[in-house]
This record gives C-alpha cells, sequence and structure tokens, in this order.
C-alpha cells in the first residue's frame, strides 16, 4: 500500500521526531572494533566516536534504535548521517566512504520504518535524511586575528552536499532535513545543492530545515535573529522550518512563537534535554520535557516536535503522548503563490 | 484576479520588511568604487580598514541596504567583493542591514551570493543579454535567495523615454513572473535616473519619464518596486554640492510621490526638500520638471551664485537670523519646536509684562497661522501641529505670569468649557475643536470624556466660562446633550452652547436641544468653524449673530416638521407584511461553534486591512485615499500627515504600544418574528431587530436584519473587537509634552487599527472559522467595499440602530474577559472598539431602517420587556413623532 504523503499527514496531527542518535549509541559501549567492523580494519588513526560509521560496521545497533523511537511512538526517523558529508569525514580520511555511509543509513533506517508503517498502517513512519552544519564555516573566520579568512568555500560545501544527497536519496529516505544550521551560509549551500540535485534529477522531495540558536541572545553563531534567518531560508518553498539543539524546550519558546507568526511553511522543534548540569550531561526528565513542551504546543505553534542532545525514547514517548492531545498549528500560507 | 502582496523582506543579521507603509528605503551609496574615488583609492590600497569605516559610516548615517559595488577595471572584482564582504561579515553593526550587490559582471555578482548569509539585493540584471541570459540569471537568483533590480535595459540599449521605459519593464516583469515563477515582491525595477540639464534638449524630459514610469509600474506590475541611483540626475553640476544635493531631495520628493520606494544615495547629507531654500528649489523643479524652456540656462546661472560647498546635515537655519517675531511666527507657522523656548525667552525681555508675549509675538504668530488656516493654505494637521508649539511656549511663560499676576488680568480671548458627554468616550474631534480655539487664544477647560451633567454645571460656574461645548459621538449622547441642556437651563446658566460630534446635526440641535435652553444653542460642524462662531459669540455684533441663528434654526425647524409629515410611514402589520422574500437553501453549518478569544493579536496583521480614507476625514481632509495623496488642494498636506502616520504606526507596530484583543461567537439561531433567537448551550437568548415603517415605492421590501436567519436551523454569528488597550500610558505622554498632534493622531490611528481588526476577523470568520467562503480572494480595496458575502451591522448603527442589544452581545461573548466593557450610554470602552453580529445570508446587505412609527416602539418595548417611556429614550433618535 502506498504511504500517504507526509503532508496530508502534517495537516491531521503533529508528528513527532525521533531522539538522540548519540545518547542511545552511549548505551551499547561500543569499543573501536565496533566502529571498525572487517570493512574498515585497516584504515589508520583511531574511528570510535565517528558515529555515522555504525550504518555500516554495527547496522543492527542503528536499527535497533529506529526501532526503540518508532515504538516509543516517533513517525519520523532522521538517518545515522549528521557528519555524513566530505568536510567532517576528513578528520577521519574517510571521505571516499561518504556516499556509502549515506545509502546504508538511508536504507536501514528505511527498512525499519518500512516495517513498523506495514504493521500500523494507519500510522506511517518516514525517514529523513539529516544533513548536518559539518564542522566548518563559510560565514565566519576560524582565526579571530584574520575577519576575512574562511577555511570552507560556499562551492566546496555545495560539491559536498550534493554527494550525501545522493547517498541519501538513492538509499531511500523521503524527506531531507537540514539541521542544527549555526551558519546561515552553510545552509544555504545546503539549500543550494539540494535544488540543484532535484533539477538535474527531475525530482522533488520534501526539505525541512532547522536552525540553533546558540544562547540567550536570541541569535545564531553567525548573529542572525530568528526570523533573519527565517527570511534568509524561504526561497525554498520548505516543508518546515524550526529549531534544535543549544537549548531546551523551555528556552526555545520565544523564537517558537516567532517563526509561528512569520513562517509561511509548517513549524518544527527538536530541543535538547533541558540545559547540560555541571557535567555536561542533559538530565532532564521525560515528564518534565514533555511538560515544558506542552506549553508550546497548547499555543498552537508547532506541527513537529521531537528530542535533540540527550533525549531517548523514554523521552520521546512522553512528547508523543502530549502531542497527540493537541492539533497541529495551522499554517499561514502566503497568498501570492497563484499567478 | 487580485492578490494580497507580500512585503519585500531581506535580512542582515536583523529582518528589514518593506511594504506600503515602509517609508523611502535609503540605500548606502559610498561604499561604491565607481561612484566614490575615496573609496576606490582605499580598496586599490588595500586599505580595508578604513573602507569598512565607509560603509560604517553610511549606516550611522541611515543607510537600512549597504550597496556594495567593486566595478572597476583596475581592479580585481572578485576577489575586492568576495574580501570585503568577508570583512564586514565580522563588523556586526554593519552586517545587520542587508546588502545591495551591485555590479554589471556576473561573476562578481554570483560570488558575493556565496559570500552572504543574509537575503540580500542584486543590483542588477537585464534584458541587455537577451532573453536567455536574463532567464539563467534570474532562476540562479532564486536559488540563491536574491531580491533583484531589473534595469530598463534590452538588446536596442538602455531605456531612455517613458514609452520604452514601460515596455522594458513590462516584458522583464512578464518574464519574472510568469516564466521563471520569481516572487513578485522580490522584483525591484530601475527605470534609469539619467542626467538631467546637460544642455541636450533630448535630456530635459528624462527626470519626468522616470517619474512616469514609476507610477505606471507601480499602478501597473503587482509586487513590484522601484529603485534609483539618485546622484546621476545631477550628474552635470559635479563640484556645486549645494545644487547637487537640492536637486537629489526635490528628484526624491517628486519620485516618491510617484511611488519609488527606495533609492542609492548618501544618507548622511539628504537634504530635507522644505529647507531647500525657495528659490533654489523653483529653479530646480523647473528643470526636473521641464516645465520651462529656459531652465537649464537659469539653473546654471543661478548656481554660479551659490556656493558648491556641501551643507552640514540638517535644516537650513539662514532664517534663525532673523528678527525674534519673524522667528517665532516661522516655528508657529512650521512647527518647530526646537527653538521656542529660547525665542520666548527672548521676546519676554522685550516686553514689560511675560502676558505681553502671549498678547505679542506669540499671538501675532498664531494670527498668520489662522489666516493662512482660513484661506486655506494650511490645513488642520498643521495647525495642530503649530498648536504644539504654542502650547509649548505658554507652558515656559506659565511660571513668569503666575509671579507677575495683578487684579483685573484677562488674559484670554475667553474661556471655552468643553466636554464630552457621560456615557460616551469619544474625543478626537472634541480635543481638536481644543486645539484649535487654543490657538486662537482661547483659555480651553477640557473636562475629559464621561462628564456627566453636574460636573459640567459645577466647572461652568466654578470657572466662569463663556461658552460650553458639548461632544459626543454615538446617538444615545444626542439625548444626554438633551439632558444637560435642561439642566443649564434649570441652573439658570446663561453662556452659549456648542454643540458637535459625529451624530449631532443643525436639525438635532435646533428641534431638540434649543428648544430647551434659552441661551443660543449652535451646531458646529467641524473643527475649523469653532472659532468664528465662537468669535461671533464673544464678540460685539454677538446679538446680530443669534438672531440670525435664531431665525436660521427656525426655518430648519419649519422644513423638519413639514418633511416629518409629508412621510408616509406603514403600520408595523403591513411593512411586516411587505418583508423580502428571502430563500434559504445549503446554509452552511459553521466549521466551528461557541466563542472563541483572540488575545494579544499582532498589529502586523492588522496593518494591511486599514481603510486610510476616514482617517484623513478625522483630520478634516477630504478625498478618497490614496487620491487624496495626489490631490491639488489637500495633496501636499495628505501626504505629510500619512507620513506622519505611518511613522508612528510602524512605532505603533514596532513598540507593541497597543494591544488588540477580541472574541467572537458563532451559535445556532432561528428567526422569531423581528427577533432572532440563538441557544447557547441549553440558554435561548433572543436579539430584538428593527423593521423600516417607511412606505416605500411598489415592489421595494420593508426590511429587517432578521430577514436574513431562517425560521428553523440557522446560525448567528457576533463580534467584539478592540486594539485601544495600553493607549492610556502614550496619551499620557503626549500630554504632557504638550504634543496634541500625536495624541490625536494615536487616537485616529487607534480607531483605524480597530476597524480593520474588524475587517481582518470578518474575513478569518468568513474563510475559516465559520469557513463559507473558503475560496474568498480579495484586495484591501474590495475588502473595503465590501465585497464578499455577508455583512457585519453594529448595533446603533443604521441597520439595528438601537444600542442595548449591545448587552446582550457582550453576554453572550464574553466580551468583559478580552477587556472591552460598556458604559451605561452602551459605549465600548476602550473607544477604539467595535462590535456587531455576522450575517452570513448572500441576500445580506446593510440598509437604514428609518424612523419608526409609535406601533413599533409599543411592540419592540413588549419584546424587550421594557415600559414605553424607556423604549422612547432608546429609540428617540428615530422616532417619527
Amino acid at each position: 500500500m502506498e504511504k500517504p504523503n507526509i503532508k496530508s499527514r502534517l495537516k491531521e496531527k503533529i508528528l513527532v521526531l525521533d531522539g538522540a542518535m548519540g545518547t542511545m549509541i552511549q548505551r551499547y559501549k561500543l569499543e573501536e572494533e565496533d566502529f571498525r567492523g572487517d570493512k574498515l580494519k585497516d584504515r589508520p588513526g583511531s574511528l570510535k566516536g565517528n558515529n555515522d560509521l555504525l550504518s555500516i560496521t554495527r547496522p543492527d545497533v542503528i536499527k535497533e534504535i529506529h526501532a526503540a523511537y518508532f515504538e516509543a511512538g516517533a513517525d519520523i526517523a532522521e538517518t545515522n548521517t549528521f557528519s555524513g558529508t566530505t568536510i567532517a569525514q576528513a578528520d577521519y580520511s574517510l571521505e571516499d566512504i561518504v556516499y556509502e555511509l549515506n545509502f546504508e543509513s538511508a536504507k536501514i533506517a528505511k527498512e525499519v520504518a518500512d516495517k513498523f508503517s506495514k504493521n500500523e498502517p494507519n500510522k506511517p513512519r518516514y525517514v529523513a535524511g539529516s544533513i548536518g552544519p559539518t564542522n566548518r564555516s563559510a560565514g565566519l573566520s576560524p582565526d579571530v586575528n584574520d575577519p576575512g579568512f574562511r577555511n570552507v568555500t560556499f562551492d566546496e560545501l555545495v560539491t559536498a552536499y550534493t554527494q550525501q544527497v545522493q547517498g541519501l536519496v538513492d538509499g531511500g529516505v523521503d524527506l531531507l532535513l537540514v539541521e542544527t544550521v549555526f551558519d546561515t551560509l552553510n545552509a544555504k549551500a545546503a539549500l543550494y545543492a539540494i535544488q540543484q540535485f532535484f533539477i538535474d534529477n527531475n525530482m522533488d522531495l520534501p526539505v525541512m530545515v532547522s536552525g540553533t540558536i546558540t544562547d540567550a541572545s536570541g541569535r545564531t553563531l553567525s548573529g542572525q535573529t530568528t526570523e533573519a534567518f527565517l527570511i534568509s531560508m524561504s526561497h525554498v518553498n520548505l516543508l518546515s522550518i524550526g529549531l534544535n539543539c543549544a537549548l531546551g524546550a523551555e528556552q526555545l519558546r520565544p523564537y517558537l512563537q516567532t517563526l509561528n507568526q512569520k513562517a509561511p511553511f509548517m513549524v518544527s522543534a527538536h530541543p535538547n534535554a533541558g540545559l547540560p548540569n555541571e557535567f555536561g550531561e542533559y538530565d532532564q526528565t521525560p515528564q518534565d520535557m514533555a511538560g515544558q513542551i506542552e506549553v508550546f504546543l497548547k499555543e498552537g505553534l508547532l506541527n513537529i516536535v521531537g528530542g535533540c542532545c540527550g533525549t531517548s525514547p523514554d523521552h520521546i514517548r512522553a512528547i508523543s503522548k502530549t502531542a497527540e492531545k493537541y492539533q497541529p498549528r495551522v499554517v499561514n500560507t502566503k497568498t501570492d503563490t497563484v499567478a | 484576479m487580485s492578490h494580497k502582496i507580500e512585503p519585500l523582506v531581506l535580512s542582515g543579521l536583523e529582518p528589514l520588511v518593506i511594504n506600503e507603509l515602509s517609508n523611502f528605503v535609503n540605500v548606502g551609496e559610498r561604499t561604491n568604487v565607481t561612484g566614490s574615488r575615496k573609496f576606490l583609492r582605499l580598496i586599490k590600497e588595500g586599505n580595508y580598514e578604513e573602507a569598512i569605516s565607509v560603509a560604517r559610516h553610511q549606516v550611522e548615517g541611515g543607510a537600512q541596504i549597504l550597496d556594495i559595488n567593486m566595478d572597476e577595471g583596475m581592479l580585481d572584482g572578485v576577489d575586492a567583493m568576495r574580501t570585503f564582504l568577508n570583512l564586514i561579515a565580522s563588523e556586526p553593526d554593519i552586517s545587520r542591514i542587508p546588502v545591495m550587490i551591485d555590479s554589471s559582471k556576473w561573476e562578481i555578482i554570483e560570488e558575493a551570493l556565496k559570500c552572504v548569509q543574509g537575503k540580500c539585493v542584486v543590483n542588477s540584471i537585464s534584458l541587455k543579454e537577451g532573453k536567455d541570459s536574463f532567464v539563467q540569471q534570474a532562476k540562479k537568483l532564486k536559488m540563491y535567495g536574491a531580491a533583484v533590480i531589473v534595469m530598463a535595459f534590452d538588446e536596442d540599449g538602455q531605456a531612455d523615454t517613458y514609452e520604452r521605459r514601460i515596455e522594458i519593464c513590462k516584458k522583464s516583469y512578464d518574464i519574472l513572473v510568469d516564466e521563471v515563477h520569481f516572487p513578485r515582491q522580490d522584483i525591484i525595477f530601475d527605470p534609469n535616473i539619467f542626467p538631467i540639464a546637460t544642455g541636450i534638449e533630448e535630456h530635459n524630459n528624462y527626470a519626468v519619464d522616470f517619474f512616469k514610469a514609476t507610477k505606471w509600474i507601480k499602478e501597473n506590475l503587482p509586487g513590484a518596486k522601484v529603485s534609483g541611483g539618485v546622484s546621476n540626475v545631477s550628474f552635470s553640476f559635479r563640484g556645486n554640492q549645494t545644487v547637487r544635493e537640492a536637486m537629489h531631495s526635490a528628484f526624491l520628493y517628486h519620485a516618491i510621490q510617484n511611488g519609488m520606494d527606495m533609492g542609492i544615495v548618501n544618507p548622511a547629507i539628504l537634504e530635507v526638500y522644505d529647507d531647500i531654500p525657495k528659490d533654489l528649489l523653483e529653479k530646480v523643479e523647473d528643470v526636473l520638471l521641464n516645465r520651462k524652456e529656459d531652465a537649464t540656462q537659469a539653473l546654471l546661472d543661478f548656481a554660479e551664485t551659490v556656493s558648491g560647498t556641501s551643507k552640514e546635515k540638517g535644516a537650513d537655519l539662514t532664517w534663525r537670523e532673523n528678527p525674534v517675531q519673524e522667528r517665532i511666527t516661522h516655528s508657529l507657522v512650521k512647527g518647530i519646536t526646537d527653538f521656542i523656548e529660547a525665542d520666548t525667552e527672548e521676546a519676554r525681555h522685550t516686553v514689560e509684562r511675560p502676558l505681553q508675549v502671549i498678547e505679542g509675538p506669540l499671538m501675532d504668530g498664531m494670527n498668520v497661522v489662522g489666516d493662512l488656516f482660513g484661506s486655506g493654505k494650511m490645513f488642520l494637521p498643521q495647525v495642530v501641529k503649530s498648536a504644539r508649539v504654542m502650547k509649548k511656549a505658554v507652558a515656559y511663560l506659565l511660571p513668569y505670569i503666575e509671579a507677575d499676576k495683578r487684579e483685573g488680568d484677562k488674559s484670554t480671548a475667553g474661556k471655552v468649557l468643553m466636554a464630552t458627554v457621560k456615557g460616551d468616550v469619544h474625543d478626537i474631534g472634541k480635543n481638536i475643536v481644543g486645539v484649535v480655539l487654543g490657538c486662537n487664544n482661547y483659555e480651553v477647560i477640557d473636562l475629559g470624556v464621561m462628564v456627566p451633567a453636574n460636573k459640567i454645571l459645577e466647572a461652568a460656574i466654578e470657572h466662569q466660562v463663556d461658552v460650553i461645548g458639548l461632544s459626543g459621538l454615538i446617538t444615545p449622547s444626542l439625548d444626554e446633550m438633551v439632558h444637560v441642556a435642561k439642566e443649564l437651563e434649570r441652573s439658570e446658566i446663561d453662556v452659549p452652547l456648542l454643540i458637535g460630534g459625529a451624530t449631532t446635526s443643525k436639525a438635532h440641535t435646533a428641534v431638540k436641544i434649543d428648544q430647551h435652553y434659552s441661551s443660543p444653542s449652535i451646531h458646529v460642524l467641524d473643527a475649523s468653524r469653532s472659532v468664528t462662531v465662537v468669535e461671533k459669540l464673544l464678540g460685539e455684533k454677538k446679538d446680530g449673530y443669534v438672531s440670525e441663528i435664531n431665525t436660521e434654526y427656525d426655518r430648519v425647524r419649519e422644513q423638519f416638521l413639514e418633511r416629518q409629515s409629508a412621510k408616509k410611514y406603514l403600520t408595523l402589520d403591513k411593512a411586516r407584511a411587505n418583508s423580502p422574500t428571502v430563500d434559504f437553501f445549503d446554509i452552511k453549518e459553521p466549521n466551528f461553534k461557541g466563542t472563541k478569544q483572540f488575545v494579544d493579536v499582532d498589529l502586523n496583521e492588522l496593518t494591511d486591512y486599514i481603510d486610510w480614507t476616514p482617517f484623513f476625514q478625522t483630520w478634516e481632509l477630504a478625498g478618497r485615499y490614496p487620491k487624496i495623496l495626489s490631490d491639488e488642494v489637500v495633496g501636499e498636506q495628505a501626504t505629510q500627515l500619512f507620513a506622519d502616520a505611518k511613522a508612528m504606526l510602524s512605532k505603533i507596530v514596532e513598540e507593541k504600544w497597543l494591544k488588540a484583543n477580541g472574541v467572537i461567537g458563532i451559535w445556532n439561531a432561528k428567526r422569531i418574528g423581528d427577533s432572532v433567537e440563538v441557544s447557547v448551550e441549553n440558554e435561548n437568548k433572543q436579539f430584538h431587530f428593527l423593521r423600516q415603517q417607511n412606505e416605500f415605492t411598489k415592489g421595494k421590501p420593508n426590511k429587517c436584519l432578521s430577514d436574513f436567519i431562517a425560521p428553523e436551523n440557522d446560525f448567528l454569528g457576533g463580534f467584539a473587537v478592540t486594539t485601544g488597550i495600553g493607549i492610556e500610558k502614550h496619551l499620557a505622554k503626549f500630554e504632557e509634552d504638550h504634543d496634541d498632534y500625536s495624541s490625536i493622531m494615536l487616537k485616529a490611528l487607534a480607531d483605524r487599527l480597530a476597524e480593520a481588526f474588524a475587517e481582518f476577523m470578518h474575513e478569518k470568520v468568513r474563510k475559516e472559522i465559520w469557513g463559507y467562503q473558503t475560496e474568498e480572494m480579495l484586495s484591501n480595496e474590495e475588502l473595503i467595499k465590501e465585497k464578499y458575502q455577508g455583512i457585519r451591522p453594529a448595533p446603533g448603527y443604521p441597520a439595528c440602530p438601537e444600542h442595548t442589544e449591545k448587552e446582550t452581545l457582550f453576554e453572550l461573548l464574553d466580551a468583559n474577559s478580552v477587556g472591552i466593557e460598556l458604559t451605561e450610554s452602551m459605549a465600548m470602552q476602550p473607544g477604539a472598539a467595535v462590535s456587531g453580529f455576522y450575517f452570513t445570508h448572500p441576500g445580506s446587505a446593510y440598509f437604514n431602517v428609518g424612523k419608526i412609527a409609535r406601533d413599533q416602539v409599543e411592540d419592540y418595548a413588549l419584546r424587550k420587556n421594557w415600559s414605553k417611556e424607556v423604549a422612547e429614550k432608546w429609540l428617540s433618535p428615530i422616532l417619527n413623532y
């Protein structure tokens, strides 16, 4: 049976995005061998901590995690590809496996999603190809003494993102998620790559964008206000615009209100499980987090909600239960779309 | 079909939203190697640090967008553009505004697009190299996310006539919108600003053609904006900054009137149009508007007489060298508050007693204002600004006058007591009259709003006033005025009574008020007439004037009675028998039933729905918006007033001065005779309506609102909205500053916003909440003309003129809980509020109930469970007897 289009699902209910991948991987206490497997056993240097590799070397673990989130009520799983670009993998000299990494990650996520969709046909599951910000910035200098310097260019980002998108699309993702945007120029490069890819391959998938407000100043790391960020992303007909990471649900609220007022797209949020404690750990309980999220679900701010750093299936379960109680946000669509 | 156009939104670190309410947008021009030799030198030398300070200076000088151009043969433009953009990205005080990438080379444009995180403007692309490359470039810009300036240029060259300009712009627009699907609000045209006064005859009409093309674009290409490089126009006067700057601001003045949205200028040294010396301005405009044959030569000759040095930013202050009387008059006429205290102080030393400053220099100045106003050369908004200056001067003198007080001083021309009567909260008109009288040296004692009769009596006696002015907007206030007149008579007060306000009339004053009061009662139509009336009443010719009025009012009374007896009325039964035939089919079950509150609605959402025409009426400027802005008589003042209004409106919105709260309700309803019963949960309530009783020509029915509700299974809606919450704080601040202009402006805008809110809610109800008109797509103009299905009549207005129905409505809506309350006269408080019913029947339309006869009054009293006396009181404005 054909899965319903995510856009029509979004009109019916608030969809739930899954939670953190890293938190779950830590529970498996994996070692260097797990990250290498057979395939990468001869690569130099340490690969432990390069979580994206597990899609190739321990697909069983990643599938289990996807399953745990779907079981907890998630509608959308993010692929294990947050660092799946040649730029991010350059630190491990693994540029050559980027295509495979994205392809396999998408494939296994889809496998799990399809199984759940089949068992619960009235709750179809979707796979979002996760596209991270990379560890370099086209808009900011890494050297305070040389503000004009950049360690990555727009064109280099476009090339890297194009490869990632190719792998994700070939692996069967339902949509793309450009997330944790700390530098809008990087995200513009990702959107440029995606648009060009769609044109070249005569296709189209829904695209989500999610930015990161770094602190209480209400700005991205590259200095934009939430509204300026929204404006800078609005040239593409996005499925959704939202915010994730850096802050807990409570702190995100004023910025989500801005998006709610101004965005002509769906609005998403996947906050962290609160702010880190003095040990750098996230210790907000599922109930507390769901309670904070409930505040803005009640206000009708969101269409998509999930978790970022420090969240687990228990958090997603609590969030999913809460989300069921509320109607999705009504989108103010642009009126100038028809000629 | 027309559509609502989205605003043009751009971003640096912060957003820039450009819509119809925005003022002209300054694009900083100095970071341009082709326009600034200094900037070119800095870039060539690699002195980026100082180059950045040029950018900063532009932002500090008021640039809202920064134009950056690196097109110079000796430069590596791509490299210079990238370097400069990367550098300013680390300067938050500069990069907070969006950039305009200015280049004729595509490779420089594309490189720049790869360096800018915000949504910028690209300046420019055109059809110069044919359609294919134009389309390709536009598609790329869409992918990068940029707005675009399109130059009026095609394969045949740059457009230099009006016809060529509009032909190319239209062609470009159609390609962008229809083929590239470029967002129309992101399209900005540059219809070419060329140098004029070059000595070549063909160039003489360049500016005129630009203005005409701008107007055409704004009227014919929806969403498109107009920009241009302004300094080009004065190219022939290089080296003579005085003339150039005058040309720039005069050019902008006319261009903006024709709709130009933004321009590349040096914001730090833009002269204010009004400050251009009149002789220079005339010569400049002769050239710009190509209105004299020898204009170029005349300007050239004149240019030789003025110094070529650039002026400091700020007004031309030569008038400051005139004698003090002239300076005071200048400040009063121009509404300048900056120097008035100093000048008043100076004038104080020239006279014996401080009071003489008011009687002498200040009144002389105000007399000039009065003459100009009287002869139609100044308009109300300017007079109110003059009053602001006057008040400031008087406030300054007050302590000196107090200290100097002697027996028998009479400081003013007369004392006028003003009040909005009990039960009414509307006071814009009253305040304007107060200001105008104050300007003419009358002492105004303003008792405010909701003033009961006994307060008016007490104050009249205490202050020994010469005139009493009563104001009111809603119909029950008419009755209250009658009551006040009776009370004045009872207390044997014998000062003239002035009656004013929207529902008052000469007929009502003559027929209903005058007979109860022995002293004259005079209806004053508008603020500008108040001075003449008061002057006559207090002057030597008072008796003649009063007998004139008496004769006139006798005639009015006679005519009124004649009309009354001439009109024929049907009995209520006959009127009911002549009800319209209304079919009910496909009654749409509302998507929502019950009440829904809207708290703290974003004012931004409402501004698009403002109907501006009544705003100008408030200020006694006659004409329909937007035509009024170019009106021959009041156009200039209307434009100035509109600019002030927009400036305040954007403050109201941005700084959240006002809170917009509203509530709507939709209920099951059925018609019972001339009433409508609504059921909420298990309770039933009735709304009682009135039926026209006039005998019409055959075939025309006698209507009642209940006709539009079916006898079973229908629905009725209601609403109450306000945008007046929070207004008091700001009004108090203006009043403290003696700033009546801003105070009246704020109230007038709050009223407009409340109406806009009602329009906005009505649309939301039609399209979503009730959902009976989901396909509707109307422009604001069409909304104002009410081209939608269904009506929202308000209790107290012609279709349902009886005010107490608001009580039932408010109870059902629980309107108090969103902060809207009713006074005992059924006025809504805050004053900036609107309430009414929603009727959805396709045949429903507004009508005027007109006068009703005794039998309907009795019937209504029965329905309302009132005595006949109570019914007659509330229905008094519409009784035919």
